[in-house]
């Protein structure tokens, strides 16, 4: 069957049978390998991708069933080549990883949960992160490093992105210490003298 | 583990996907694919065909009738979590979600999934029992309803007959001012299935008389079991009554035992996540003030 | 070497871990990343009995499916490989990548069935017939090791592989002369590492060059090797390639016979082939078990608690081929007394076989396992004489005057100083403070208790265990090694020639070098080539990496040091000890001319003429280096074994529910001692993930056969994994005792935390639950098993009735 899948702002169509998973699809049709296979079975979260935003395992979707959704992989966070998002550096930081393989999933679940909040307490990172198993660092750096990236946002004077925000969420979209309103308004603002 | 071949059809109504399903022996409906398609990779099932009804609008949204609550079948988890009819008239649904799963099983696991998939340690069937919901189920012929009780048999068994989707789940919403829910489960890992879970619901008068309740017990047995404590109306629900009326109605229960927890486990535990989920569905209710519920 | 750690520039330092790069962006490059042109799929056919002979196998159903090519039997693998390598000597107990004539687990591989695709695989697999005779079978290993059980190999005649006791000192005479006796027995449960990437492997023949080259998740010494001896073919005709990213091993991902299958597999079909394992191929068939061991234990003691002796009878469940078990037996000898001068020790150890998937080295190699089994007896030790367990603790641990320090068993532990470790660890928590808490949860109906352990991480692995065990191995060459070339335009490249597997070596590596030429190691590359462009390696285990990869690449970084500073000396006109060398630059401390980093190199690689007499043009250097003090055989069953010796002190604050029994973790603090930290957060990195992997085996992991043989915890379903809501927040408390063996001071790390994480978590339960009169002597500890325990304490005892 031939599927049409927007993946990281991108069109891509591939044909598949119907039980490819869109983890197998990701990674042999489309060459996005970032996301990996740990259990097939919906454990591990090693497969996490996000689908408008919110983190799901894609060893459980069929790609026949990813259409018309925005799918994004760990290679649709960096801003440009080389260059790593507020996230992803954060793990770089406190070295939130090992050996690597549980990490795009982490990361994924971390965007999703900094695009509700940006002052998660540790028991709703550690909640946001309950799907994703690690064996190699125990968590600890990991929650650091969402800790760290939170921290960062918050400072950040860049507009917050949103994408696929929940109606319900909207209290959290309220501009937060050091962001320009500027960015969230419709018509140009005069610089703040 | 990759899934023995089969066709997907996504059809564009419910009566067509109902038509697709009873045309075909060897057909299974799938939704979120949160239980079926693990149990695909692992090819302890082998339909020949999947009928993908998840984008059906027949199936979607969450509508509210006089003394109910209709939870369209598709809804996902993480959507009845958060919605504001839920919270407000079936307090009970939207206490346990959070324990359903993780996070992302959340967004894609629907309602209608769960109690189709009927595990007897999963918590939204424990809820549909526990209040009393019944199941719509759609064919080709129509829809009929059932009783959560009837519809739960053995473990992963339903009174689904081929040809029919679960299309609707219909929460009972109490009337009573003051109302309040109690849920505990005990399971290895936070979100793990439930060796035993229990959850409880109780209205209150404006003395603080029990003029309600109602209390479900999971991971025992084949289903989740409704339990008789109606001995409990017109009690304050001190602790007394409620061990007496608890021992009494787990006394006839058989649990089972696994790997993960003895039957001795399972009835003892049972009867103190009972006793505590009634205690705690008491406190929520005593909480809301007689002003607030006149 | 003593090392003052405020000496250093980027030892100790807060350096990002430069792999954590590549990842963060989903680019690292893992074995199922590899994509060769023309490559083929396997998938295979496993045993569904726990013993049965072969009867026949019928593949003429699979191989007409579509798109498959060939299905592989034992057979004709058997007559084309040499059967997999013994540790011990026990040359009738084969064992093959694929069953041959009989199966001896259920979950044993019997076929391979190769596709153009794995799900084409899967589907062929299904139409493979064998058929079976079952056979008896064994599952306990104290039931294998009766003579009338049924032996997993029938030629070797019965299921022990080794039995044999060691005698280190007069054992016999200090129980004798001992007040006080007591002895116990504990279970370690049948669990291991489970990386989240399974094992695979690719590999492709080019027989126009005679080469095989092989891709795989591997973290195993000696791996081209033993592919060339099991292949027949020379051992320069196999190239591994190392710069595969491997998604945690911690020990286990050594799959030789994936990788042999798939090599045989290759070469038959002239094309590449490539199997990764899923989740089910994984748990029950990968081979990748750990330890699973029945500990009985004697203590002889006196009034004060001062152990004198100890008796210890290891008996463990190798499973249906020797792997690497029995000589996860033999490891612990290293440091067999724990961090305690305990004067004489009986040590037998018994491996035996049974029809259970088979062992493989699981982080410790075996340390873990014998730590709970140590730290319970003095925890026993204590209780009856109703004395402190810490207070016996300090009175048994070696001094710090004491090092270095000769075991009974022949090692000598290099340095430490417990007492002051675990005197930071009771003034970070407070602990009579912490006793409060204790209390406060008591009282609020809760049982609660404090778990304690101290254990020793021994490090720098070598293999000195093999020699011991089995007589005609004399093994004592153990290396690692290191290249530096400092190119035309002055910039570094270094090679290392191991994989890694989470443990940043490229990062340990360049601040050891930079901190030698004291350079920014951030512009020092580190590669890895692949296995024919490679110095020797014996790979990250026996947390060895950074006293021998560490080692290495500082003495060719001095070996550079020093023809930089002489070839500047030589400009100047001076004896290189009349020159200064700092941060590249070489000066003359007389006039203060200085010749800089960029005009020495110029002369290394374009002056000839500029150059001493004899010296070789470049800048390169390559150290190859033997691990310390590891050179002799054993003699009279004494070895050295490990040179260098961590230290960790686990306190655990732990509340049950009575009615419920799920134990929760309250407090965790672990002071660690790993002499010389080279990053930061490597080593944190390394101890929080021990403990979560030992609280998966006190509490949550099992590998469970049933009465039938049959493996019920199969997927990830049933074999629990502890997510971010099982693993507490945890405490580290550092202290430094440097190695004198090692080049800054630093010991190893990588099994930290989890050597004494079950010790300490198993006594935070028992503590929890002794006022009742109970405990567990059995790890996992499962929720149900404690809250039946309490309910049966609890109960009403029946009255006595006179007659």
């Amino acid at each position: 069957m031939k599927v049409d899948l927007r993946i990281n702002g991108a069109v891509r169509s591939a044909e598949v049978e119907p039980r490819k998973t869109l983890l197998d699809a990701l990674r042999e049709n489309f060459l996005l390998c970032g996301t990996h296979a740990g259990c097939e079975h919906g454990v591990c979260g090693a497969c996490t991708v996000l689908i408008d935003g919110e983190p799901v395992r894609s060893c459980l979707m069929f790609a026949v069933q990813a259409d018309g959704y925005e799918i994004t992989t760990i290679e649709g966070l960096a801003p440009a080549p080389g260059e790593l998002s507020v996230i992803q550096d954060a793990f770089c930081e406190t070295h939130g990883l090992q050996c690597g393989y549980c990490t795009s999933g982490m990361i994924l679940a971390a965007d999703a949960l900094l695009r509700q909040t940006l002052s998660p307490t540790r028991e709703e990172i550690a909640e946001a992160i309950s799907g994703n198993i690690c064996r190699c660092t125990g968590y600890g750096q990991i929650i650091e490093a969402v800790q760290f990236a939170a921290d960062r946002l918050r400072k950040a004077n860049t507009p917050r992105p949103h994408h696929g925000v929940h109606a319900a969420q909207a209290e959290h979209d309220a501009p937060v210490e050091g962001v320009l309103e500027a960015a969230e308004a419709d018509e140009p603002v005069a610089e703040a003298k | 583990m990759k899934p023995a071949p089969f066709d997907y059809v996504r059809p564009g109504s419910l009566a067509e996907a109902c038509r697709l399903l009873a045309a075909d022996e060897d057909a299974r409906l799938i939704a979120g694919g949160q239980t079926l398609v693990p149990m695909l990779a692992m090819r302890l099932a082998r339909p020949a065909k999947l009928i993908d009804i998840l984008r059906l609008p027949e199936l979607a949204g969450i509508r509210q009738e006089k003394g109910a609550v209709i939870v369209g079948a598709t809804t996902r988890q993480a959507q009845a979590e958060r919605d504001p009819v839920i919270r407000a008239a079936v307090p009970m649904l939207a206490r346990v979600l959070p324990w359903v799963g993780h996070p992302p099983t959340r967004n894609r696991g629907t309602i209608g999934g769960s109690i189709a998939n009927a595990d007897p340690s999963a918590e939204i069937p424990l809820v549909a029992v526990t209040l009393s919901a019944d199941i719509v189920l759609s064919s080709a012929d129509g829809a009929r309803s059932i009783a959560a009780d009837d519809f739960f048999m053995e473990p992963m068994v339903t009174a689904l007959r081929h040809g029919e989707c679960v299309s609707a789940v219909r929460f009972p919403v109490w009337s009573h001012k003051r109302v309040g829910v109690g849920f505990f489960e005990i399971s290895a890992r936070r979100s793990d299935f439930a060796f035993v879970s229990a959850a409880a619901q109780v209205a209150l008068d404006e003395e603080g008389r029990c003029i309600d309740v109602a209390l479900g017990l999971g991971g025992v047995g084949d289903r989740p079991l409704r339990l008789d404590v109606s001995s409990l109306v017109a009690t304050d629900l001190n602790a007394a009554s409620v061990a007496e009326a608890v021992n009494a109605v787990l006394a006839e229960v058989e649990p089972t035992s696994d790997l993960h927890a003895s039957a001795a486990y399972r009835r003892r535990v049972g009867v103190t996540l009972c006793i505590r989920a009634l205690e705690q569905a008491r406190a929520n209710a005593a909480a809301i003030s007689r002003e607030s519920a006149r | 070497m003593t090392a003052d750690p405020a000496a250093f520039r980027f030892v100790s330092t807060n350096r990002r871990v430069r792999e954590d790069r590549r990842f963060v962006a989903g680019h690292g490059q893992y074995v199922a990343d590899v994509a060769l042109e023309g490559m083929l799929h396997v998938a295979v056919l496993s045993s569904p009995h726990p013993a049965a002979r072969i009867v026949s196998i019928d593949a003429s159903a699979a191989l007409a499916m579509p798109g498959v090519h060939y299905v592989l039997t034992g057979d004709e693998l058997a007559a084309a490989t040499d059967p997999l390598m013994n540790g011990l000597d026990t040359p009738l107990v084969q064992r093959h990548p694929l069953a041959v004539g009989q199966v001896r687990y259920a979950g044993e591989w019997v076929a391979a069935v190769v596709a153009d695709n794995r799900a084409l695989a899967e589907d062929a697999v299904e139409n493979v017939d064998v058929r079976y005779e079952p056979l008896p079978f064994v599952i306990s290993a104290e039931e294998a090791l009766k003579p009338d059980s049924p032996p997993v190999h029938s030629a070797h005649g019965s299921n022990v592989l080794l039995d044999r006791t060691f005698v280190w000192g007069e054992v016999d005479k200090h129980f004798a002369e001992s007040s006080r006796q007591l002895s116990f027995r504990v279970t370690w449960g049948r669990s291991s590492t489970v990386p989240i990437e399974t094992f695979g492997v690719a590999a492709s023949w080019d027989p126009w060059r005679e080469m095989l080259d092989v891709w795989a998740s591997i973290q195993m010494p000696k791996y081209p090797d033993q592919i060339a001896r099991a292949l027949r073919i020379p051992a320069n005709g196999v190239r591994v390639h190392q710069d595969v990213d491997v998604g945690g091993s911690y020990g286990v991902k050594r799959g030789i016979k994936q990788t042999v299958l798939v090599a045989h597999l290759a070469r038959r079909l002239g094309r590449p082939v490539r199997l990764i394992e899923d989740r089910l191929e994984n748990m029950g068939g990968g081979d990748a078990h750990g330890p699973d061991r029945i500990f009985d234990v004697e203590v002889a003691f006196n009034d004060d608690g001062i152990v004198k002796s100890m008796k210890m009878r290891a008996l463990d469940n190798a499973g249906a081929y020797a792997g690497r078990a029995p000589f996860q037996l033999g490891k612990p000898i290293g440091a067999i007394v724990g961090p305690y001068r305990i004067e004489s020790v009986q040590y037998r150890a018994q491996s035996v076989t049974t029809n259970k998937a088979v062992q493989e080295a699981v982080r410790g190699f075996g340390q873990a396992p014998t730590n709970y089994a140590i730290e319970t007896a003095i925890d026993k030790v204590a209780a009856s004489l109703g004395l402190d367990r810490i207070e016996v603790r300090r009175r048994n641990f070696i001094r710090k005057e004491q090092f270095p320090y000769l075991i009974p068993s022949g090692s000598t532990y290099d340095s430490g100083d417990y007492h002051t470790v675990v005197d930071k660890v009771l003034a970070h928590i407070d602990f009579a403070a912490l006793e409060k808490e204790r209390d406060r949860l008591r009282g609020e109906g809760l049982l609660a208790g404090i778990g304690i352990a101290a254990c020793l991480e021994p490090s720098g692995g070598n293999s000195a265990f093999e020699p011991l065990l089995n007589e005609k191995n004399t093994t004592t060459t153990w290396m690692d090694s290191c290249r530096i070339n400092i190119d035309g335009l002055g910039f570094v490249t270094v090679t290392i020639h191991t994989t890694s597997s989470g443990q940043g070596h490229e990062t340990l590596v360049a601040t050891v070098i930079g901190e030698v030429l004291q350079i920014e190691p951030d512009l020092i590359r580190v590669v890895r080539p692949d296995s024919l462009a490679c110095l020797p390696s014996n790979t990250p285990v026996g947390s060895r990496m950074a006293i021998m990869l560490g080692g290495a690449a500082f003495h060719a970084a001095q070996k550079l040091k020093t023809k930089l500073t002489r070839i500047g000396a030589h400009q100047f006109g001076l004896g290189e000890d009349k020159v200064i060398y700092a941060a590249g630059a070489v000066t003359d401390p007389r006039g203060g001319k200085q010749l800089g980093w960029a005009e020495i190199v110029n002369i290394a690689h374009r002056n000839y003429h500029l150059l001493p007499e004899g010296m070789e043009p470049g800048l390169e250097s390559t150290h190859v280096m033997q691990v310390p003090t590891g050179e002799r055989l054993p003699k009279d069953g004494r070895v050295q074994m490990y040179p260098c010796h961590s230290f960790e002190f686990h306190v655990v604050l732990m509340a049950i529910d009575p009615e419920l029994g799920k134990p929760e973790i309250r407090r965790y603090v672990i002071g660690h001692d790993c002499g010389t930290v080279i990053n930061p957060h490597i080593v944190k990195g390394m101890t929080l993930g021990g403990i979560a992997h030992g609280l998966g085996a006190a509490l949550l992991e099992e590998f469970v056969y049933n009465g039938e043989g049959q493996l019920i915890t199969q997927s990830f379903m049933d074999y629990l994994l502890p997510s971010a809501h099982e693993v507490p927040e945890v405490e580290i408390v550092h202290h430094c005792t440097p190695s004198p063996f090692t080049v800054f001071g630093q010991k190893g790390s990588g099994e930290s935390g989890y050597l004494g994480a079950p010790a300490a978590i198993s006594a935070a339960v028992n503590d929890c639950v002794a006022s009742l009169g109970i405990s567990f002597n059995k790890l996992p500890i499962r929720i149900s098993a404690i809250g039946d325990a309490i309910a049966e304490a609890q109960q009403p005892k029946p009255q006595e009735h006179a007659t």
